[in-house]
């Protein structure tokens, strides 16, 4: 401290605080990182603890666990390709169907609503990550599923022609593939869209003032200036939606049909790895639990490293502004570098 | 003006830009569509369960004759989600603080960031996994407690909070906290009586926001709490919750376990959404977020 012309008491500076004053500074601070430091233990912790769990599976079936499919809990045998295959899809279905329409709907909400009604529809379209996935579920198998199996095998016999969508119409059920895939959509849509209003809001002012001076309309200023400017923070966030659908259990379980095969056809039944662990810890024992544990780890790892692309993207789009769906209500939440003190 | 219009874009360019407007404005109306369909089903369905004795009487486990009401879950759901809360918020108002006031570019807390973003990234299934295999296994305190329960959804309203947090404190002017330090206050004094109490209304909404979110989540709970029929305030043992009771339900044979699995659904989601607007109220009020 500079303050040591001032008159000292004892040895030290009189501005200086004395150390047992400092104490609960350093008490303070030593708390809070220590706090911080546990999450990391703790992440660290938990997947040590499921990689031992995993471990009689994994060594037993080593890569046939996600290649090959055999899940045969009569017989001990536990090959989960259809697992990985039924997660992939539903959430390709989800993707497909979800991404397009909370693009669409986070350009209108920032570039053609009147101003008037954009934060209260704004807001509805938040309220949709509000509901729980257990009431998806409940409304997926009592309404959805069950009106959507006319419109599926009309759509299976007319398109018969094209392979795997077409096909199978006699099979269907309400509980299929495509109906936990569109769940799935109606779930990432709210967070897609959210972050997609986030990164559309930092396309600058004058881009878009110059598409509109050069005479371009509102589609082509949209097309020109806005999309390329935000393909990438979009991306992102597309793919956190669909870490998202990845993780999904509950909405999934009840309406993917359960059934451990590779689906034949867009309606067919499936299975996830979300939805097995869910459905079978229960009575599961022995080799059957380490194969679930070794499912919830392929699903850990898989929603990581797509996690982990996410931000690279959203990171990137950004520029030095830092845009994160929470997993809760997904608001979003947006720093910009430059603002921070 | 028109003729000016007519001149500058040609037809099949405003026929396009008309379009694609269009199109948008339909999106937007297409994403509403199952929210208010979910709303609507909730309440035709779940509404005609909804009597004194729903909300009075416990499930109970009878193939035959009246399945009982909701009274365990509801109570169940408070009991859990309030101990995850406690566990939860002040954690993680406590890292966001690290983070604002003392990591903030620092390697260490950039890394911490990171594994916050992470956490949200978890699916809340691997959550319950993460507590089964660290605390149902070893059997400390029991096997499935409430409490158990608690902390998985602990570790998954964690990050919530904490990002909403951090946002948040980022948000108090360093004006202020200068000023405090320049009048001599310690930096914990700083923390406590004026980044906290300025923050204070974006903390809520966070932490509320956090809960509504705990609140509806079912996966964790599976490995961890197991559900049970009666009533108990005990949180060392098995408890019914608002989520399990409606998983357990939705597939039943029978109509009127379904008809209250509706109610029970109505239920949930008339208290996530009231969370929810009352969280966003708030955040509107704040000077600060």
């Amino acid at each position: 401290m500079q303050a040591s012309t001032f008159t000292a008491r004892g040895d030290r500076p009189s501005l200086e605080r004395s150390p047992a004053s400092r104490l609960p500074d350093r008490a303070l601070k030593w708390g809070l990182s220590g706090l911080a430091a546990a999450i990391l233990i703790l992440i660290a912790f938990f997947f040590i603890r499921l990689i031992g769990q995993s471990n009689q599976a994994l060594s037993q079936f080593g890569f046939s666990f996600v290649f090959r499919n055999n899940w045969d809990v009569a017989r001990n045998i536990y090959e989960g390709a259809s697992l990985v295959v039924g997660t992939l899809i539903t959430s390709a279905i989800a993707l497909v169907i979800g991404v397009p329409v909370a693009v669409a709907t986070a350009l209108y909400l920032t570039e053609l609503c009147p101003l008037r009604a954009r934060a209260p529809l704004g807001m509805l379209v938040d309220l949709l990550a509000a509901v729980p996935s257990v009431v998806y579920g409940l409304w997926g198998v009592w309404v959805l599923g069950p009106k959507l199996v006319p419109i599926e095998k009309w759509i299976a016999n007319t398109f018969s022609f094209i392979p795997w969508i077409g096909g199978g119409a006699a099979a269907i059920t309400p509980g299929n593939i495509f109906v936990a895939g569109l769940i799935l959509a109606i779930m990432i849509l709210p967070i897609v869209s959210a972050i997609s209003r986030e990164v559309l809001r930092t396309v600058p002012l004058e881009h878009k003032e110059a598409a509109l001076a050069l005479g371009a309309t509102r589609w082509e200023m949209i097309r020109m200036s806005i999309l390329p400017y935000s393909r990438s923070g979009i991306t992102g966030g597309a793919m956190l939606g669909l870490g998202r659908a990845i993780g999904e259990t509950i909405a999934v379980v009840v309406l993917i049909g359960d059934a451990p095969v590779i689906p034949k056809h867009l309606f067919s039944q499936g299975y996830s790895l979300a939805a097995v662990i869910a459905n079978e810890f229960g009575e599961s024992t022995g080799l059957h639990r380490s194969a679930l544990f070794a499912a919830g780890l392929v699903l850990f790892v898989l929603t990581l490293v797509v996690n982990i692309v996410a931000r690279v993207f959203v990171a990137r789009s950004a520029r030095g502004s830092r845009i994160v769906a929470d997993a809760g209500t997904d608001d979003v939440v947006v720093q910009i570098a430059e603002g921070m003190p | 003006m028109s003729s000016l219009e007519a001149q500058a874009v040609s037809g099949r360019r405003r026929t396009t830009d008309r379009l694609m407007r269009a199109t948008m404005l339909a999106c937007t109306l297409l994403a509403l569509v199952p929210l208010v369909a979910i709303i609507y089903y909730l309440i035709y369905k779940g509404i005609g369960s909804w009597s004194g004795s729903f909300f009075t009487t416990d499930p109970n486990g009878n193939f035959f004759g009246n399945p009982g009401g909701i009274r365990s879950a509801i109570l169940g759901t408070l009991e859990i989600v309030a101990l995850a809360t406690v566990i939860a918020v002040p954690i993680g108002i406590g890292v966001a603080l690290y983070l604002t006031e003392y990591g903030k570019d620092s390697r260490f807390a950039a890394t911490i960031r990171y594994f916050v973003d992470v956490m949200t990234g978890v699916p809340s299934i691997v959550f319950g996994l993460f507590i089964y295999i660290s605390l149902v296994i070893s059997h400390i305190g029991g096997d499935f407690t409430a409490w158990k329960g608690s902390i998985a959804l602990s570790l998954l309203m964690l990050p919530i909070v904490t990002r909403s947090a951090e946002v948040v404190l980022l948000l108090v002017p360093d004006s202020l906290r200068e000023a405090a330090l320049a009048l001599g206050a310690p930096r914990w004094r700083v923390v406590a009586r004026i980044v906290l109490p300025t923050a204070a209304p974006g903390l809520l909404t966070g932490s509320l926001l956090a809960i509504a979110r705990g609140m509806g989540e079912t996966a964790p709970l599976l490995f961890t709490t197991a559900g049970a029929f009666g009533l108990t305030f005990s949180l060392g043992q098995q408890m019914n919750a608002l989520p399990l009771q409606i998983y357990n339900d939705l597939a039943s044979p029978r109509s009127v376990v379904v008809d209250r699995a509706w109610g029970a659904a109505l239920t949930l989601v008339a208290l996530v959404l009231i969370l929810n607007l009352i969280a966003r109220a708030i955040s509107r009020r704040s000077r600060v977020a």
